[in-house]
Parts: structure tokens; sequence; C-alpha cells
């Protein structure tokens, strides 16, 4: 049991920032992007409890953290579409890091709402491949879809992204 | 094509806010967190898990109460502003009115025992170390309940202070040494002085002429009666003999 919480500490160190990343580009605003990172290391830490030593020994995390997270996001969002309004006020001072700067934060939340008016199967795809740079596989996997279904709705995701944000060239 | 790439890279880059990783191990129950407040006893730096409180202690500052935190109870400790149900939960818990949860894990199944045992004890009462001790099933043990006791990670909320000697000495306190227990106890409605008479005097169980039943001096159905139809007794036999029974309530001895 204490190596398990051991395991879990290091995980949550490792891999809290993509997680949060991840959570953010799929929800598209803070307040939930931190629901779900939660959520997901929540979930992790459940099915490492039950898990025998090696399997946790062999698990491989990155993947693993990713699939979680998709199927929190999956779950809770079900025939709901993403909220695209930041609730200003409502939430905790939590503030920017250091560097991050808030020109630069409002960007980004403006980035991650515009994502998140995808779709959700080509938001995911786009996401998981270009947000978190997995390749196709690993996005696959994560997704549980075939590769090519997972290469094509990249392709349609990207589309849209640009059709929306310049509506020029189509590669 | 390029820009849009670009900018997801960089949405890829953003970082977890300050604090996520310490409120998701607390979240998971691995890291407590803890918040000071102020109540009757002055400022109290209470800390808690998802199980319940889990340690509380009048430290000068926050280090002060880390450091001793991370030598007692051991979990990463998270700094959090307190939860608005909390401080009136916790001023509850101090004036009797109801009882909070606690998570006593790490401490040994003895420890545990003494803890839950004392929170038995009502406010305005008192008992003595070998009570415990008999009551859990260790009569002999009676040394190891004054150990337990006096490493109570949660002094105040679990009564320790409730728990004295059976010859009338207070005894000591981990929570700020005996002044401070005479002072809670007081606060709590004991009246110290005929206590600590009686105890002088080798008197430890007071009977009640009228339903020929003895208790502890404190109990709750004996201060009922009036002062002058109490009868003392030294010891059990003493009491039996006069054709006492021990109360069922404080239970000072076996039925």
């Amino acid at each position: 049991m204490e190596g398990t919480e051991r395991v879990f500490e290091r995980l949550v160190l490792d891999h809290q920032n993509r997680i949060y990343a991840l959570s953010l580009a799929l929800t598209g605003n803070r307040h939930d992007a931190e629901e779900v990172a939660q959520d997901t290391f929540l979930r992790a830490y459940r099915a490492l409890a039950t898990y025998p030593p090696d399997r946790i020994r062999d698990l491989k995390q990155r993947a693993w953290l990713h699939r979680i997270a998709v199927n929190v996001v999956r779950n809770r969002v079900r025939g709901v579409r993403p909220r695209l309004v930041e609730l200003n006020g409502s939430e905790p001072a939590r503030g920017p890091g250091p560097e991050e700067d808030v020109m630069r934060q409002a960007e980004i939340d403006e980035l991650a709402a515009r994502v998140a008016c995808l779709p959700a199967r080509y938001r995911e795809a786009v996401v998981l491949r270009h947000v978190q740079d997995l390749s196709y596989a690993e996005a696959a996997e994560a997704l549980g879809q075939p590769v090519g279904t997972v290469k094509a709705n990249v392709h349609r995701g990207l589309k849209l992204l640009r059709g929306e944000t310049h509506g020029d060239r189509d590669d | 094509m390029a820009t849009v790439m670009i900018d997801l890279k960089r949405l890829g880059d953003v970082k977890a806010p300050a604090g996520f990783a310490d409120r998701v191990l607390a979240q998971a129950g691995l890291a407590d967190s803890y918040a000071v407040f102020e109540t009757v006893l002055g400022p109290v730096y209470v800390a808690w898990s998802k199980l319940g409180v889990s340690a509380a202690m009048r430290c000068l500052s926050a280090a002060e109460f880390e450091e001793w935190f991370g030598r007692e109870v051991g979990r990463a400790l998270v700094r959090v502003s307190p939860p608005a149900d909390l401080a009136a939960k916790i001023e509850d818990q101090l004036s009797g009115k109801r009882r909070l949860q606690f998570d006593l894990r790490g401490l040994t199944p003895f420890s545990q025992a003494v803890l839950h045992k004392t929170l038995e004890i009502r406010r305005g009462e008192v008992r003595p170390y070998g009570w415990i001790a008999r009551e859990i099933g260790h009569p002999a043990a009676v040394r190891a309940v004054g150990t337990a006791l006096a490493n109570n990670p949660i002094p105040y909320f679990i009564p320790c202070h409730r728990v004295v000697r059976s010859d009338g000495v207070i005894g000591n306190y981990g929570g700020g040494g005996p002044e401070v227990k005479k002072q809670i106890l007081s606060l709590e409605g004991v009246q110290l002085a005929r206590l600590q008479k009686l105890a002088q005097s080798g008197y430890r169980y007071e009977g009640v002429r009228s339903t020929k039943i003895f208790c502890f001096p404190t109990c709750f159905h004996g201060r009922r009666a009036r002062e002058e139809s109490f009868v003392f007794f030294h010891d059990e036999a003493e009491a039996r003999a006069a054709g006492y029974r021990p109360c069922k309530d404080c239970r000072p001895a076996v039925a």
C-alpha cells in the first residue's frame, strides 16, 4: 500500500502539467480543466490501488493517463456542449503561474475555447495529436479507435479550426 | 496551416496552476489540509483528511505546526483556506454539541482504542486512567494508557484532559501543561476543588442514599442528587458491602 502511494505521488508530480494542459484543451476553460485533471488523477489512484505490483511497474503512465482523461471528459460532457463562457470571478484566486502573464493567459484561454468548439470526436483527435504531441498510434490507443479513424478526425478537425480562424488554404 | 499548429503546441505548454498537485494528493487522502481557527481556546491549528480531523495543536506559527505534524503524523500537509462549515463544527465540538469524525490512521490499535474510549467521557466529567484501561480490555495497561493519551494528536477535540489520576492529581497535559488542563476542565464545569478534596481524603466513589448506586464523583447521574444525600467510599468493596451497586453509566466497577 505504501508503494502505491509513492508511485501515485510521483505520477502526479510528473504528469500534472501535461494532464492539466490536456484537460484545458478538451474542456475549453480553466474551471472545468481543474476538475477534469483532478478527477483523472483520482481515478488513476483508485485503479492503482487494485493493480498488482508488476502491472504498475509495466504501466505506460502517459498513455494510460491520457486515456483516463479522455474518458472523464466523455463521461461529463455526454450530450452536453462544453461551456464556452468563462465565469470570471467564480474562481478562487489561483492566478496564473509566475511566467504566465495576463496577456498570454488570455490568449491561451481564447485558443482553448476555440478548440472546445470543435465536435467532440474531432476535438479529442486534434488535441491528442497536436496539443499533446502523441503519435497516431498512441492517440488511437488512448481514444480506443482505429488509427485510420483518428487520422481522418485530426484532418477534419484541423480543417474546421483553420476554416474558422483563417478561412484560406485547404491542405 | 502552420499558425494553427503552432497555436495548438502552445496550448500543450500550459502549466498546471499553483498547488494543483497538493490538491490532488489531498483529495486522494495522501495529504492532509490544514488551517488556523479562532476558538474559545485561542488560535488552534487544525489538520484534516477525507476521513476526518487528524490533528489539532496550539502553535505559535504555521511553520511550527507543519514541523510538529511531520514528526507526529508524517503525511504531506497542505495549507488551505478553511471550509465555511468546519469552523462551526469545531466550535460545536468544543462546546460539546456534536462530534466530528476523526482520522486516527497511523496510530496503533491500542492507541485508537484508548482515544475512542476517551471520546465517550462527557463534558463536565472526568475518569481515572485505570478506567480507560479496564474499559478497553487491558486492565493492567494503565501506564500505556497514559502514554497513548500523552501522544494524542488531537487534544481538545479528543478530550484527553478528561482523564485524571485517581489520587486527584490533575496530571500533565500535552496540550499546554497542567494549568491549561485545569482551566479547560473548569470551563467544562468540573468542580475541581470538590474533586481534589475528595481524592485527598481517599474517597474515590460517591453513592446516593436513595438509589443505593455509586458513581465516579463527576458522573452526570450522581450530580443530580443533593449534597447531603451523598455517601463516599474508598473503594468498590466498601461500596458493595454497604449495599450499593455500580452506576451503569459511568461504570466505576464491572456491574
